[in-house]
């Protein structure tokens, strides 16, 4: 058998390596031309769309914090219409294979958003980014509660013609029993995940560092708690493949969220830094298996020795 | 638009700013004022994206061929990081980034009025305004001498220059907005250019508009990425049909705008540039990233 970085992810999607550009961070087509071949990366996920066009968040978006960012672009984007007319042809040019994300405020908009997206043959698979607010049951973030969850997924996962990530916050309380629900709703993966809301503060002029409050967290910073989430979810599903975003920035710390039980990891702030990071998290991943003597990367999943009688997960 | 690895050559001290000069051939060779570069910031620090840096020269004749000249303000790590580059260093950068400076055939004579170091793109652009013929005029003004750039060459490039410091330590005492109509009047001016704080920049729009003199100005938005994917650096614009605005990023869509088109309201409302209360002379702007 020869060594291999390509990952299959089941129900016919595989990804030539397991590190893959996360949502938001990967242009529209045009911008990493020159400055990463989207051949060698594992896959692209598209900045979130929603039904209509969105101008997003007021200026400024984005603040510094310690190893990370606070941001939010408040989903700016040119609609599902312009996407699938545009940015999507082009995405799939580049190289990579594309996944889309889409983000609904109520169980209809993700419907018809999957309804424009089902015959559409350059897609790999659809990311549901559920941390929009809920506009028909009026909670801040539709993808914290588990009734919501199982309701979206499940509609989007009965319509898609291609395999369905549901993206979970990973600051949920429930994060376990959301993971459980959105895989019997019938997304084949989990993105692990949403990143946590958080809060830059300009002390000079006594405001807040983003025109919209509050942001995202990301970045470095946010490794260990990515890692704990992608390790709960695991356990709780380990038939459902996952791909793990937040603070991963080398391949070392790709390689341990594939420990920690993940099948491929996204990339995000680590791209605003260095374009190549996919390729050459990749590159590392490769010198990490041929050290170890290990095949493919699916060969570390889940492989964290965790001693003997930890904490039993208690089946509901 | 490429990435390289670029040698520092030489670094020195201009006041409180730093200038460098770094070595990147395949930069230089396309660079045109306005546009800026993005360079990588240092491994294992807790500052991690990359600072935009607007390009002050591009060298592409004769010994200094292949070189681009840098004008960095430590105010911040990351800046001050920058302002402590050795000769014979290497910086990761990305560029050339942005659309740069136009200038319309017809019109001659160009008033360039530049706050603190924003002149570094403003005397980029005053060598290639005098390449192609035109007149050129300067406002070039900061709080203290110590923060105007090269006051010298802003004399060179010129042929009046009206130099401004809030405390009066060069040149006159006041801001650039101060010596606006005159300098206006004096040069003649049919176009204006600006750089500097946005809200100095939204103040000589305000000029401008009214006298309706055509201007562009290099605007400063904070910066994920610089190279256009990560959408944080809106601005927003209106559109040429009058049917709204978008929200366009500063760095592939700018940095240089037409004035008339920023929606300075919407986009400065409620930002965090000002202090609640100024201290005498210019309002204290923290530019971004530090």
């Amino acid at each position: 058998m020869k060594r291999t970085l390509a990952v299959d992810l089941g129900a016919g999607l595989v990804l030539p390596t397991p590190v893959l550009i996360a949502s938001g961070c990967g242009g529209t087509g045009r911008e990493l031309t020159g400055l990463v071949d989207l051949k060698k990366v594992g896959g692209l996920v598209s900045r979130s769309i929603t039904l209509e066009a969105r101008k997003g968040a007021p200026p400024p978006r984005i603040a510094e914090t310690p190893s990370g960012t606070v941001w939010t672009t408040g989903l700016q984007n040119p609609g599902i219409a312009a996407f699938v007319d545009g940015e999507l042809p082009r995405l799939a040019r580049a190289g990579a294979p594309v996944i889309v994300s889409v983000a609904g405020g109520s169980l209809e908009e993700y419907v018809r958003l999957i309804g424009a997206l089902q015959t559409r043959p350059e897609i790999a698979a659809i990311e549901l980014h559920l941390s929009a607010p809920d506009e028909e049951l009026h909670r801040d973030v539709l993808g914290e509660h588990v009734d919501r969850t199982g309701e979206v997924v499940g509609a989007v996962a009965r319509m898609s013609l291609v395999p369905v990530f549901a993206k979970l916050p990973i600051a949920a309380s429930e994060l376990p029993e959301l993971a459980r629900t959105a895989v019997r709703a019938g997304a084949h993966g989990l993105t692990i995940g949403g990143p946590p809301a958080a809060l830059g503060v300009q002390t000079s002029t006594l405001r807040p560092a983003l025109g919209a409050v509050t942001g995202w967290m990301s970045g470095p910073a946010l490794r260990p708690l990515t890692l704990r989430a992608v390790f709960e979810v695991a356990r709780v599903v380990p038939e459902a493949p996952i791909l793990a975003v937040g603070g991963i920035r080398t391949a070392e710390d790709a390689v341990e969220m594939l420990l920690a039980g993940a099948s491929a990891v996204q990339v995000g702030t680590a791209v605003l830094v260095d374009p190549t990071a996919p390729v050459e998290i990749a590159r590392g991943i490769a010198g990490y298996l041929k050290e170890k003597g290990l095949m493919a990367p699916l060969d570390l999943r889940a492989r964290l020795r965790v001693p003997a009688g930890f904490r039993e997960v208690e089946e509901p | 638009m490429k990435r390289v690895r670029g040698e520092v050559l030489s670094t020195r001290k201009l006041g409180a700013y730093h200038q460098l000069t770094v070595v990147a051939p395949e930069i230089a060779e396309k660079a045109r004022p306005g546009q800026f570069v993005a360079a990588q910031m240092p491994e294992g620090r807790e500052f991690l994206l990359r600072r935009q840096l607007a390009i002050h020269e591009a060298s592409r004749r004769g010994g200094w061929a292949g070189t681009l000249e840098f004008v960095v303000d430590p105010a911040g790590p990351g800046s001050t990081w920058l302002a402590a580059a050795r000769a014979h260093s290497f910086l990761d950068l990305i560029g050339p980034l942005g659309k740069g400076f136009a200038h319309p055939r017809r019109l001659t004579n160009c008033l360039l009025v530049a706050e603190r170091h924003g002149a570094a793109t403003l005397y980029f652009l005053a060598q290639e305004l005098l390449a192609a013929g035109k007149r050129v005029d300067m406002v070039v003004g900061a709080e203290t001498l110590d923060r105007v750039l090269k006051p010298i060459e802003a004399k060179r490039l010129s042929q009046t220059v009206s130099i401004m410091t809030a405390d009066g330590s060069l040149g006159d005492r006041g801001t650039v907005l101060d010596a606006l109509p005159e300098a206006a009047d004096r040069s003649k001016a049919q176009v204006v250019y600006a750089a500097g704080p946005a809200s100095t920049l939204e103040r000589v729009a305000a000029f401008c508009r009214e006298r309706a003199l055509p201007a562009q100005v290099a605007l400063e938005e904070r910066m994920g990425c610089g190279f256009g994917i990560c959408h944080t650096c809106v601005v927003p614009v209106a559109r040429k049909d009058g049917s709204g605005y978008d929200n366009l990023r500063a760095c592939v869509d700018g940095p240089v705008f037409n004035p008339a088109r920023v929606l300075w309201d919407r986009w400065l409302g409620e930002r965090p540039t000002m202090l609640p209360t100024p201290p005498e002379g210019l309002p204290v702007v923290r530019s971004w990233p530090g």
